[in-house]
């Protein structure tokens, strides 16, 4: 029996004292992504995304290798702290990018907070207050949030389009909370309007809209559609089935490459709906073409083209490791003088130049796009317009922003 | 009829003015004070069509798995796996030989050689263990739907109906009236409405299958006493991998049903799941004709629900469910 | 399972002597030799999913009915301490003492136990799963929906323990050393019980209700006892757990997790309340180390084939294949009286967990 109780102990004190053997010469880098459940696709993107950057490197930054290790959350809060406690915590990571989704990265951020001496750099999680409010002093968002995304929609709606009253239909949490403040805001101090009760959150994974298309009102000019993956897939074509004809606008994953490329049907008569996000899929710059390029090239099996889950990791493990080279590599001082570096950084991205704001928020291009229908029959997205640098605050101030409130169900009222 | 009228006067009258005032409601024009109390008829029809056709669909799914307890006692939570893997095998199908009714057909067949297979690999190990092979559907349940990811990913799935199932057909009930004095009539997704037709079309043929044949007596013999069936010579393990093969290929055939209204994805194979779970408990276990009146009530819930108060609509279908058991722990049709 | 973490999480109550104080040493030992990752997010991890399985044990294994509803009881403890104590969210966040906090929401709990054990013992048997599943997506729904008390989608964060004594409770050492008293504690209540007049009562309902209807025994009383008692072990879970992760939300009390609850219990063993604990440590250890070993992607087809083989080829769990090597093991000496710590249980459930 005593034989057993040392081997207990041999076997448990080794196994808690594995993690913690770091070889100087290399840095761990933990990247944390959906790699389960229904987003496993969208992590896996993400995935695509953090390899693309360490492949640029040649896997090395700073004079030292980096070593990859991979968490996987299935989009709950809960899972992602979890898994980031075990890069942290078991695997000894002073560097962690991720998380996708956005309550992940408010559950992050507050993780974040009791591990002052680790670097959190987002994967691509788009909630507004993982940064906004009470941010944390080791979280840094090279990516942009929902409402940045929607920049420049609500003035192109109004003024080029000439829609003076919108319904809204959208998932009930805060992702689309953020994407219709981003775009209701403009659209209403315009002087657009869109009644309290022509707005409406449908539970997230609803897959049957025939009477939600129903009650939706006859008096408003257009539609603006917030919805993603397979609950705007069934939106559309519904809405199609239901004879409906009114005019759409989309939120960002609402009518991108996931939506349109869906198997099924295509749908001709979302052609002319205008959306904005933070990539376009036809951009012709040529950052763009060689990022969807070397993309192509790495990943046969991928998407057709990066989605902006890829595009978000890739920018967030490029800042980590342009931030590495610049302090040589050194995380000696519990990684102070590298969020230095990182605060400061501002760097040329497939989509623009990037740089962040005081509470480590990404200052970015944003893309306006309308869908066109593609040369074979396919369903495109064409860039209308590139809106530079876009803010968090949307151009007004940090304090003025703060009084807008909390995005939610009826924020902004717009009366 | 008239016994029911002589014995249930009260009743008799209140369920006539039910039935006129819903027919008043549906035919008529509303008046500007009901527009304004309730919102528009346009949406109040379409919900109401809405709901019944979901019902449908929620009958095909559930009416599989009523039949598999009523005669086995065996709660298979793997129904609604069979769902999801019944409407990804006929997407495969159809999309390869270009014809959704072979797609159909082929879904129901798959799965219900996939229900055989498992009864006379699985459950007949381990016969009247009851948890047990609850358990295993659960496990069984974990396994596919993570098998199915693996293979069709998480991408959204939907069929591509035959042209004339597919757009809007007008209803004979007129909407509004306009100010030049045009009727405006309702318009329908007519593939919603065959759904519907399948739906009755199915509970016909079960009901003729279970009352009009030969088998269908032994299973009904089997759901009053399993015992004195076997005891009386008929094969049992026969009808049981029967009704088995039945309840599973209904739900693969429903998985192409469902799969062309709305879509297939990760996640469908617990959502049809817990409607089935909803509708039978509603319904009353082992009762097809309690799964059509449940299937019904969840399927206006949900769209009513959906339509007039989206927030709470689904807790709605829990709140019915709990009721229900409350006042008739048995169900609605439920028997003992 | 590999035998050395089996020996540390068995409990120092069950009545061997001579087993239940090396490893009660070993579990009081354990934060000084394992780090404070170990400590915390396995150690304590798995006694608090151990714990909220043990509930579901307790109804199953000595009760006969299998309630899925018992990590949505834990969920709703853990709701309210954020909602009655304080929260970072700004939603809710009452302000009352820990104390009152936690009193309050163990108690009402239990009260939502009884009310599940209520619905649910008037039907019989098999339906018992059914309804609790649908209870427990019920409240899922509801969490996610509503704003005002629960704060919806996005759910609650900055739920803090206490500090107490001097001592930060989330600290890993201290936190593990509560989960273990807990822990403990409810093992030994829950040992207790199974050998009081309730506890037997409880079997014989199990076994037979009708007889004991019969002898005059009010069956359904005794079954919304039974869950009055199993929603104060998940509700004191339910709070550990919220301190745990110093947050909760919908996906806290989702489906999946549901599930994973009857799985740690089905898998570590039905027949004696350290079962659920076997199943708590193995379910973590995959959950953390599944993504080195494997492609994490194929988690749950791991999960779901250890539960199918588990329930095909031993329904006692892990506890049953245990019991069946250790005379292989040339441990014999321990066995007889290992079974005889635990024979007022042992022999019928298995039996009665058939039957159900």
């Amino acid at each position: 029996m005593s034989g057993f109780v040392r081997k207990t102990l041999v076997v448990a004190a080794a196994l808690s004292i594995s993690g913690t053997a770091v070889a100087q010469d290399s840095i761990k880098m933990g990247a944390l992504a959906t790699l389960e459940g229904a987003f496993t696709v969208l992590g896996e993107d993400g995935m695509r995304g953090v390899k693309m950057a360490l492949e640029e490197f040649g896997y090395e930054a700073g004079g030292k290798k980096i070593e990859l290790i991979t968490g996987s959350s299935d989009a709950s809060p809960d899972s992602a702290v979890r898994a980031a406690r075990k890069l942290v915590e078991q695997d000894g990571v002073p560097i962690l990018i991720g998380p996708l989704s956005g309550s992940e990265g408010l559950a992050i951020k507050d993780y974040a907070k009791t591990q002052p001496d680790v670097t959190f750099l987002n994967g691509t999680s788009a909630a507004q207050d993982t940064t906004l409010r009470a941010p944390a002093e080791n979280f840094f968002r090279f990516s942009t949030d929902g409402a940045q995304w929607m920049a420049g929609l609500g003035e192109y709606a109004y003024n080029e389009k000439g829609y003076r009253k919108v319904a809204v239909l959208a998932e009930d949490y805060s992702f689309p909370y953020t994407q219709v403040f981003g775009f209701l805001e403009p659209f209403c101090r315009l002087g657009g309007e869109a009644p309290i009760d022509a707005r409406f959150w449908v539970p997230i994974g609803n897959k049957d809209y025939s009477s939600v298309i129903a009650a939706l009102p006859d008096d408003v000019d257009a539609i603006y559609v917030a919805l993603g993956g397979a609950d705007a897939v069934n939106f559309l074509t519904q809405f199609e089935q239901a004879g409906g004809e009114l005019p759409l606008i989309g939120g960002s994953i609402t009518v991108d490459q996931s939506v349109l490329g869906s198997k099924g049907r295509t749908r001709q008569f979302v052609v002319g709906t205008p959306s904005a996000g933070p990539v376009s899929d036809t951009w012709d710059d040529p950052r763009w073409a060689a990022f969807v390029a070397a993309y192509q090239k790495q990943f046969p099996d991928g998407f057709p083209s990066p989605s902006l889950f890829a595009h978000g990791y890739y920018i967030n493990t490029k800042a980590a490791l342009l931030a590495l080279n610049e302090v040589g590599g050194d995380l000696s001082d519990g990684g102070k003088k590298y969020r230095e570096a990182l605060s400061n950084l501002e760097f040329d991205t497939p989509t623009g130049m990037v740089k962040l704001d005081e509470r480590r928020e990404a200052i970015a291009d944003i893309f306006l796009t309308e869908v066109i229908e593609g040369p074979d029959g396919n369903l495109l997205n064409k860039t209308i317009k590139v809106i530079p640098q876009v803010n968090q605050t949307l151009g007004v101030p940090y304090e003025k922003f703060l009084e807008y409130g909390q995005v939610g169900r009826e924020n902004p009222s717009c009366e | 009829m008239k016994q029911f009228i002589e014995r249930h006067t009260f009743w008799a009258v209140m369920i006539m003015i039910a039935v006129i005032v819903f027919a008043w409601a549906l035919f008529a024009v509303w008046p500007e004070w009901l527009i304004d109390a309730i919102g528009r008829k346009k949406t109040f029809v379409n919900t109401l069509f809405n709901g019944i056709t979901l019902g449908g669909l929620y009958f095909i799914v559930a009416s599989g798995f009523t039949l598999v307890f009523g005669l086995m006692r065996n709660v298979n939570l793997a129904h609604g796996s069979m769902y999801l893997l019944g409407g990804y095998i006929g997407y495969e199908v159809a999309e390869a030989s270009g014809s959704w009714f072979l797609g159909l057909i082929v879904a129901f067949l798959a799965i219900a050689i996939t229900g055989v297979l498992l009864q006379v690999l699985v459950f007949r190990r381990m016969e009247g263990d009851d948890l047990r092979q609850t358990l295993i559907t659960i496990g069984i349940s974990i396994i596919a739907a993570d098998l199915m990811l693996a293979v069709w990913t998480g991408t959204t799935y939907q069929f591509d109906p035959p042209e004339w199932l597919y757009g809007a057909v007008n209803l004979p009930i007129i909407s509004v009236i306009k100010s030049s004095g045009d009727a405006v009539y309702i318009k329908y997704p007519m593939y919603r409405l065959s759904v519907l037709v399948v739906a009755i079309a199915v509970g016909i043929a079960l009901w003729l299958f279970l009352n009009r044949t030969r088998i269908g007596m032994m299973i009904r013999a089997g759901v009053n006493d399993r015992e004195m069936l076997s005891a009386s010579g008929v094969n049992v393990q026969l009808v049981f991998a029967l009704v088995f093969g039945i309840g599973a290929g209904l739900a693969g055939f429903a998985g192409v049903i469902g799969g062309t209204a709305l879509s297939i994805a990760p996640g469908e194979d617990v959502r049809y799941l817990l409607a089935s779970l909803i509708v039978v408990i509603v319904g009353g276990l082992g009762s097809v004709p309690g799964a059509a009146i449940g299937a019904l009530l969840i399927g206006l819930a949900e769209q009513f629900g959906l339509a007039y108060f989206p927030t709470y609509g689904v807790v709605l279908t829990f709140i019915i469910m709990v009721v229900v058991l409350a006042v008739r722990p048995q169900g609605i049709m439920g028997g003992r | 399972m590999d035998t050395d973490r089996l020996f540390n999480k068995s409990n120092p109550f069950a009545a061997i002597p001579a087993w239940s104080w090396i490893i009660g040493l070993l579990l009081i030992l354990y934060p000084s030799f394992a780090s404070d990752f170990f400590t915390y997010q396995i150690g304590a991890y798995s006694l608090l999913l151990g714990t909220v399985a043990l509930s579901l044990m307790m109804l199953a294994g000595y009760g006969g009915m299998v309630s899925l509803a018992q990590l949505t009881v834990a969920g709703l403890a853990g709701y309210l301490m954020a909602i009655l104590g304080d929260n970072s969210v700004g939603v809710m966040g009452l302000g009352w003492p820990w104390w009152l906090a936690v009193i309050v929401s163990v108690f009402a709990a239990a009260i939502f136990s009884a009310f599940i054990g209520a619905i649910s013992v008037r039907t019989e048997g098999i339906y018992t799963i059914m309804i609790t599943l649908a209870i427990a997506v019920a409240f899922f729904y509801f969490v996610r929906q509503n704003y005002t008390l629960f704060n919806g989608f996005t759910g609650f964060a900055g739920v803090e323990p206490p500090t107490l004594f001097g001592i930060y409770w989330r600290d890993p050492v201290p936190f593990y050393y509560l989960s273990l008293a807990v822990a403990t504690g409810f093992v030994g209540a829950v040992l207790n019980a199974s050998r009081s007049t309730f506890g037997l009562s409880l079997m014989a309902i199990r076994d037979n209700p009708r007889r004991m209807r019969a002898l005059g025994y009010n069956v359904a009383a005794h079954r919304i006892a039974a869950y009055f008692m199993s929603g104060i072990i998940a509700g004191t879970a339910g709070v550990l757990l919220v301190w745990f992760n110093g947050r909760i939300s919908p996906g806290t009390v989702g489906v999946d997790v549901v599930i994973d609850i009857l799985v740690i219990a089905v898998v570590g063993g039905l027949r004696h309340p350290i079962g659920p604990f076997l199943g708590a440590i193995a379910f973590v250890l995959l959950e953390n180390f599944a993504i080195d070993l494997i492609d994490r992607e194929r988690f749950n087809t791991v999960i779901g084939l250890a539960f199918l083989l588990v329930v095909i080829f031993s329904p006692d769990g892990i506890l049953g294949l245990w019991k069946r090597l250790r005379p292989k093991l040339r441990l014999g000496k321990s066995v007889p009286s290992a079974a005889a710590g635990t024979t007022p249980t042992d022999s019928h459930v298995s039996e009665s967990v058939k039957e159900v």
